[in-house]
């Protein structure tokens, strides 16, 4: 196999990883120019800049500044309309310090072969997240996230699919496939079925969500262990972010998905060679693509690598759910229309038995003001913050949320001018809202729409001012979004096997927020606004209902 | 009235003129609910500089406006927004003046019935409330779509045939038809209505009723010939027929919309084209008669029922289309106690309303999704409507019917008896 099957190769190669894995100050750009070009590539760079809007806790300064480093392997007898991407993030430190080496060794690899029908672009970023998107825009010509970046001198036609290397050592017992993106859209099924096809073909052992397959189904504990693997996935594409650099690649149409290569306790190891092999693969695959992957599904949920649950199996849980709502309504609509509404004196009279729609207009007006609120105060006021409490910006960011979440259940609660058919009004209109809002929800990230739901229908649904306020108010705050996010963040490291104290758990709570928030900002997900600008006031809405006197 | 009324002017105002500023503004006026080909502002922009150029704006396939229009905006493009704002407000106006006709020949049990001067008082208020604070028509005006304009041109015809001004009324229907040539079908509405008011009875035998149909159509086709010959000397050719009329009969732009027709016209033979394209077209303007001739006591609800059959049957309808029938249903609010599908209506158009941009993200930006979807929300869409207006129409007839027999119908034996419709 040419570079890496040659023993000398192999250990000047070893060399060459050992090299990158001395801490370097940011990436080392004049050499991967050097060295992608002694390798027969275009390589080309991008500089970019961002101003983070508060800053993050890893990186403790404002504005991260990087340049990404990219070579073009031009199709030797196509032409040139279409691409695939390679991608490593290069961190300094010992996150993914293999992961480079094996670019360039599959760069050289490939430079000599002739089947190529696309354009392969190897892409070394820096910053992760921050990098890949400064050069996806770059690309596509797009301006999302107001980032600064250096236009592109290179461009390779548009993009077929995208591969992102994670390495951190150069043998690995087991590769792991991330597909979840921002927003929790997926990749078509068919790449991960590509993936484990190759994985079983070459021999190598592959997982997902870090969980090897068992081949008992039918018990208990094998099916236990599939429902936990599908939880993980199910946490992770909730939270709409993106587990890997590909994860930006999926919002411009590009099938995408990060292979990570994972070293634990096994005796069968297997070494930079085989992944090599393994990719080769994949990308002559891809090469051989006439048009982009659309025949699988795209909305599905893993179990397993073997298995998936599709939209239509799903997608019915959660249509039970929103009925539950509507039903709700339906017997509010038919309350408010057989009360006596037909009176002789015109004005008193609707007054009394019909408030109409404008008597619930305070409710909803005060509520989108809090979730606005929620929303711009904690950025906004981030200085002032710092100049009064002894905490850092993003502390202050994430606990100003925080007690602005709180401060809005203390709000006063409605102008009670109609004790009775008030509060039937208000339920209806928020019952409607709260179902249009989680079918949306639902059909673009469907698991955090199904976990909003599971939450917030019950409580919804159950409402009314004549529950008993203690227990009634105890459970709708349990239920409310930033509790559900605090039993998440628990669970979801249950699920991962690694349990977590209380207050490790808090303190990964906040870190969850403000990583929530700097997507937002940096990326375009819509987890935080949803949340903050529209669940939130929703919310707000029932626990006013429930306080309705 | 004046108090609210002002109010209410300053506060869609305010909404209209923040929204403008923000960068919200872009992104709805690119909406392809809100605009349509025919009436998206990017495109005027374009005719009037292709008229700058002194190139003809109908070539290149961009422009379907009239030539007034662009002439008018030839004035006014600086102050663009403030004439869609405009437009919304003297809408309003002339909104303010309908009232509805009552008859006095009831039995005494029917008095529930007859709406109290009362609340007819609060009409007009409610026709300001649902027209200026309707999202739909907030949309249109922030995205500077013409169909503000047309709007506006219906509710003053609508206003002149109220106020029993001919002449009037035949002008500002013949500058509605110019401009879009679906509004030809409310002829029938305004001739009913202008008799009603002279006392003409509509008997095909007398000649009052033909002498009064010419001299009605006298006046509409001869302000049409004067428009058309107008057009003609604006701009020196006649481009603009096949460019404005050929455009919205033929369809030959397949732009995803809320309408019906992109779908079907999308993955059609070219061999059956014209057939369909007939079928649809004369869709539209199928229902004038028979609505006509069930509807000839009424001719306003005969109005709000071609309305609403244009809004929802038209080739490239709008949100802001929708939002003009919609401002009239407060004025049958009296119908309310016989609609049957009210909540399941306004839960359907509400879910679709909040469906369409989410539908059209996961189609093209995220590749996930495919037209089969959003033209499934469409149809969803264009049902509920259609559910809303016959359901409507059913509570008018239902109520003329308890009008003349009784609000509490009687079986010969005494028991109580129960309504169906055949």
């Amino acid at each position: 196999m040419g570079l890496l099957s040659d023993p000398n190769r192999r250990q000047a190669l070893i060399k060459l990883l050992t090299r990158l894995n001395a801490p370097i100050c940011g990436m080392p750009v004049d050499w991967l120019v050097k060295t992608m070009q002694a390798r027969g590539l275009e390589v080309f760079t991008q500089s970019f800049s961002r101003t983070l809007p508060f800053p993050d806790e890893n990186t403790e300064r404002y504005v991260v500044k990087g340049t990404n480093v990219y070579g073009i392997l031009r199709a030797p007898r196509a032409p040139r309309t279409e691409a695939l991407v390679l991608s490593a993030p290069c961190t300094p430190g010992d996150n993914n310090n293999q992961a480079v080496g094996l670019l360039l060794g599959l760069a050289h690899y490939f430079r000599n072969q002739v089947y190529w029908a696309k354009d392969i672009i190897f892409l070394v970023n820096e910053h992760d997240l921050i990098g890949m998107q400064a050069w996806l825009e770059g690309y596509h010509h797009t301006n999302v996230t107001g980032m600064d970046w250096s236009p592109l001198q290179g461009r390779g036609g548009s993009i077929q699919a995208a591969l992102s290397l994670e390495l951190s050592s150069d043998v690995v017992t087991s590769l792991d496939i991330v597909l979840e993106g921002l927003n929790g859209q997926l990749p078509n099924l068919d790449l991960a079925n590509l993936f484990y096809a190759f994985c079983q073909k070459i021999g190598v052992l592959c997982t997902i969500q870090g969980k090897l397959q068992r081949n008992d189904w039918d018990s208990a504990s094998g099916y236990n262990h599939a429902v936990q693997t599908m939880m993980l996935m199910v946490m992770k594409q909730a939270s709409g972010r993106p587990w890997g650099d590909h994860g930006l690649f999926l919002r411009y149409h590009i099938e995408a998905a990060t292979v990570k290569g994972v070293n634990s306790f096994r005796h069968y190891k297997t070494d930079a060679t085989t992944i090599g092999r393994l990719l080769e693969g994949m990308y002559r695959k891809l090469n051989n693509l006439l048009e982009r992957l659309h025949q699988s599904y795209f909305f599905y949920l893993l179990p397993s690598l073997s298995h998936f649950v599709s939209i239509g199996y799903y997608m019915p849980a959660f249509g039970l759910l929103a009925v539950i709502l509507l039903l709700r309504a339906l017997d509010l609509w038919v309350q408010l229309s057989a009360q006596p509404s037909r009176t002789e004196d015109g004005v008193a009279g609707t007054e009394q038995s019909n408030p109409g729609v404008l008597s619930v207009l305070t409710p909803l007006v005060i509520s989108h003001l809090t979730g606005a609120a929620l929303y711009m105060l904690p950025v906004r006021f981030q200085e002032v913050a710092v100049e009064h409490f002894p905490v850092s910006e993003t502390e202050a960011v994430v606990l100003t949320a925080i007690a602005v979440y709180t401060a809005g259940l203390a709000l006063p609660h409605n102008t009670h001018r109609y004790p009775d058919m008030g509060w039937r009004v208000l339920k209806l209109v928020a019952l409607l809202y709260l179902a249009v809002l989680l079918g949306c929800t639902a059909v673009i990230n469907f698991s955090l729409g199904f976990i909003l739901a599971l939450t917030l229908v019950p409580a919804a649904a159950y409402v009314t001012p004549h529950v008993p306020k203690a227990l009634s108010a105890f459970f709708l705050v349990a239920l409310s979004p930033a509790c559900t996010l605090l039993f998440s963040v628990f669970f979801f490291q249950e699920l991962q096997e690694m349990p977590v104290s209380f207050q490790d758990g808090w303190l990964l709570y906040l870190s969850v927020i403000a990583q929530g928030m700097l997507d937002h900002y940096l990326y375009g997900s819509l987890v935080f606004p949803l949340v903050a600008l529209l669940v939130y006031p929703c919310w707000l809405l029932f626990w006013n209902i429930l306080f309705w006197k | 009235m004046a108090a609210p009324l002002t109010l209410l002017m300053i506060v869609a105002v305010t909404v209209r003129a923040v929204l403008f500023r923000s960068s919200l503004a872009e992104l709805i006026s690119e909406r392809v609910e809100v605009v349509s080909p025919i009436t998206a502002w990017k495109r005027v922009i374009e005719g009037l500089a292709l008229l700058d150029l002194g190139v003809s704006p109908y070539s290149g396939d961009v422009f379907h406006e009239t030539p007034l229009i662009i002439y008018l905006f030839h004035f006014l493009v600086d102050y663009a927004e403030i004439t869609f704002m405009v437009n919304s407000v003297v809408f309003l106006q002339f909104r303010k003046q309908k009232f509805a006709l009552e008859a006095d020949r009831y039995p005494p049990d029917c008095l529930e019935l007859i709406r109290t001067p009362l609340e007819m008082h609060y009409v007009p208020l409610k026709v300001a409330m649902f027209y200026l604070l309707n999202p739909f028509t907030i949309l249109s005006c922030v995205a500077k779509s013409t169909c503000g304009l047309n709007n506006m041109v219906i509710s003053l015809f609508i206003l002149c045939t109220v106020k029993g001004n001919v002449l009037l009324s035949a002008i500002f229907l013949c500058l509605a038809t110019y401009q879009s040539v679906y509004p030809l079908t409310l002829c029938a509405p305004a001739m009913l209505y202008l008799m009603q008011r002279q006392y003409i009875p509509v008997n095909l035998r007398r000649v009052s009723f033909w002498w009064f149909v010419v001299q009605y159509l006298f006046m509409y086709l001869g302000s049409l010939f004067v428009l058309v010959c107008l057009s003609f000397f604006l701009l020196g050719s006649w481009d603009y027929m096949p460019s404005v009329y050929g455009f919205i009969l033929s369809v030959p732009d397949l732009t995803p919309n809320i309408g019906l027709f992109w779908y079907f016209f999308a993955e059609m033979f070219e061999h059956f084209r014209l057939f369909f394209l007939c079928v649809f077209q004369i869709n539209v303007f199928f229902y004038t008669i028979p609505l006509s001739i069930k509807l000839k006591e009424h001719p306003v609800f005969l109005i709000f029922m071609q309305l609403a059959v244009i809004s929802i049957f038209k080739s490239y309808p709008t949100v802001g289309d929708v939002a003009l029938y919609m401002a009239f249903l407060p004025l049958w609010s009296h119908l309310h106690r016989f609609l049957r599908n009210i909540f399941l209506v306004s839960c359907v158009l509400l879910a679709c309303s909040a469906l369409f941009p989410v539908l059209w993200h996961l189609w093209i930006y995220a590749g996930s999704a495919n037209s089969n979807f959003y033209y499934a929300i469409t149809l969803l869409f264009n049902v509920a409507q259609i559910l809303l207006v016959s359901d409507y129409f059913y509570a008018f007839l239902r109520r003329e019917h308890h009008l003349t027999y009784g609000l509490y119908l009687k079986k010969k034996d005494g028991s109580e008896a129960t309504l169906v419709l055949k």
